[in-house]
């Protein structure tokens, strides 16, 4: 049996929301092995971090500035990853924001914006990208592949979480009916879910930074403390372990995968 | 070098035939050497020869078995990373209103206890690894653990009750701090010799085989390289945070209905 060392070879993949956390570790890793990749982002193309970003990641990897929220943005992407590539095989939705407060305290806007981005961001990005990587599947043993970052909060509940535990949910049951739908078409289109842990992250940071201006604790290496008192593992993930793990559902080896939710978590779901 | 388990020792119960075998291989592929136990000894020694690995016969409900067949793994190779609880059977198993009570025992013997003896036996070779306790422990379950199937209780019951068990083992191992994952892979119907005789079998082999087919979305079974590939993943470091989780791996047959 021979196994390659770069496994995504001559493949395109896109990321959203790139240029940090989650989404940058799995930009890095799809280049390692060997894909072309198109990143977006809300920053501007010549903000400092997409132009220093950009030189670090080398010739494979180009930029796009998009909201994911915005569907002329979503064509504006696909129209240029069409132009530069011709064809795209892995799809990361992993643009994400969150929102924490009791619930009688959210406003309508705060409400609209996180299921804009979250949960439309999502809907869109496998919308337009569909036609794209049907196509494009059809080279590829298990076709292509979409990766929709939802979390453990799309299969639990937390105290002043719930209009980011609806986003992700939603997220959720989203994959698992693209996913009967492609099968039973026969487009040869994968669709799952990955449902990461306490990560660390710009997001993860901010949003304890948010409960620690709401009294929660005194600093944030009080909250993470709690969290990793919390996980079974006993440490935050590394966005590396999420990519790799991206990774795994954008190459052949999860040919069979479709439907399936991916928890990286440390055990925090299991207990 | 492709190896993306070079230097990792692993076991794999039932490794003769099926999904064993086919996990065997690509382990092996991976750069990791490879033990497996079972009871089919002609085959066991085809797939040493192909692959390197080395075979012991070994029942995996043979409790007082267990702590010979460890040493034998660690003589040769002189430590434990991966295991694969693999062995299973549906051997006497029937509808709840038949199943007989040896038929109830002998599924439970090698589904259920035969896990949880795999699973303590590899977290205490674990444990004393050199340079420090770790390794990855995977449990095959399966897609009937959240689809019981009518005409087989024990079988249905007894992949529900192992994923309970590898959740269990991962939140003792964390709260422990031993380094070791312990997660349940959950697979569809896959194109087992097994499968394959069962359709051989019937009086139209082909419309049996559209029905199997028939019962992902995907359409099709899955192939045994499909579900090695899976195991390969979970027992590399690329899934150092992934533990006590449920994998399904089944063409979306568990995802939901298929509609019309
Ligand atoms: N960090 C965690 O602990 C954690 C846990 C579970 C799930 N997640 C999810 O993982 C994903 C990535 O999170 P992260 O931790 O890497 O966050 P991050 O804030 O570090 O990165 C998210 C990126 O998305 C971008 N983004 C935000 N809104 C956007 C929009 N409208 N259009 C385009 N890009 C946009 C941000 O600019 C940022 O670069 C999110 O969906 C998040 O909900 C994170």
């Amino acid at each position: 049996m021979e196994l390659s060392a770069q496994r995504l070879k001559g493949r395109v993949a896109f990321v959203s929301g790139g240029l940090r956390g989650i989404g940058l570790a799995c930009v890095e890793r799809f280049l390692a092995e060997g894909a072309e990749v198109v990143l977006s982002d809300l920053d501007a193309p010549d903000s400092a971090l997409a132009t220093e970003t950009m030189a670090r990641l080398g010739q494979a990897a180009s930029y796009v500035s998009a909201n994911v929220a915005k569907e002329e943005d979503w064509e504006r992407a696909v129209a240029l990853v069409k132009e530069r590539h011709g064809k795209c095989h892995v799809l990361v939705n992993n643009a994400g924001v969150d929102l924490t407060g009791a619930v009688e305290s959210l406003s309508m806007e705060g409400w609209r914006r996180i299921m804009s981005i979250n949960v439309d961001g999502v809907f869109l990005g496998v919308k337009h990208f569909t036609p794209l990587m049907a196509e494009s599947g059809k080279d590829v043993r298990g076709g292509s592949s979409i990766i929709n970052v939802s979390s453990i909060m799309g299969l639990v509940g937390m105290n002043e979480v719930s209009a980011y535990n609806a986003t992700k949910g939603a997220v959720r049951l989203f994959t698992k009916g693209i996913a009967i739908e492609f099968a039973q078409k026969q487009t040869p289109i994968r669709a799952n879910s990955l449902h990461p842990g306490f990560v660390e992250t710009p997001l993860l940071k901010a949003g304890f930074q948010r409960w620690v201006d709401q009294g929660f604790a005194e600093k944030p290496d009080d909250l993470v403390a709690g969290v990793v008192a919390s996980t079974p593992i006993g440490r935050l993930a590394q966005p590396s372990e999420l990519a790799s793990a991206a990774f795994f559902l954008a190459s052949e080896d999860s040919s069979y995968m479709t439907g399936a939710e991916l928890v990286i978590d440390g055990g925090w779901t299991a207990q | 070098m492709a190896g993306r388990l070079e230097g990792k020792v692993a076991l794999v119960t039932g490794g003769t035939t099926g999904i064993g075998a086919a996990s065997v291989r690509r382990l092996a592929a991976e750069g990791a050497k490879v033990f497996f136990t079972g009871s089919k000894e002609e085959a066991a020694r085809a797939l040493c020869e192909e692959t390197g690995a080395r075979f012991a016969a070994h029942r995996v409900q043979d409790a007082a078995g267990w702590p010979g067949l460890i040493d034998q793994v660690l003589g040769a190779f002189g430590r434990l990373d991966i295991a694969f609880a693999n062995a299973g059977t549906e051997s006497g198993d029937a509808s709840i209103e038949d199943v007989g009570i040896d038929g109830w025992n002998n599924v439970v013997a090698v589904n259920q206890t035969g896990v949880m003896l795999t699973v303590q036996h590899a977290i205490r070779a674990m444990k004393a690894n050199p340079f420090g306790s770790g390794g990855s422990i995977i449990v095959n379950s399966s897609m009937n653990a959240t689809r019981p199937l009518g005409n087989y209780v024990t079988y249905s019951v007894t992949k529900a009750a192992v994923c309970a068990l590898a959740k269990s083992a991962a939140v003792h191992c964390g709260q422990k701090g031993y380094n070791i994952r312990v997660n349940a892979i959950l697979p569809g119907v896959v194109e087992t010799e097994l499968i394959m005789g069962i359709l051989a079998a019937q009086a139209d082999p082909d419309a049996a085989r559209a029905m199997y087919n028939a019962m992902s979305p995907m359409g099709r079974m899955a192939k045994l390289e499909e579900i090695a590939g899976l195991v390969a993943y979970l027992a590399s470091d690329e899934a150092a945070f992934v533990s006590g989780a449920e994998l399904a791996i089944d063409g979306a047959t568990t995802a939901g209905m298929m509609g019309v």
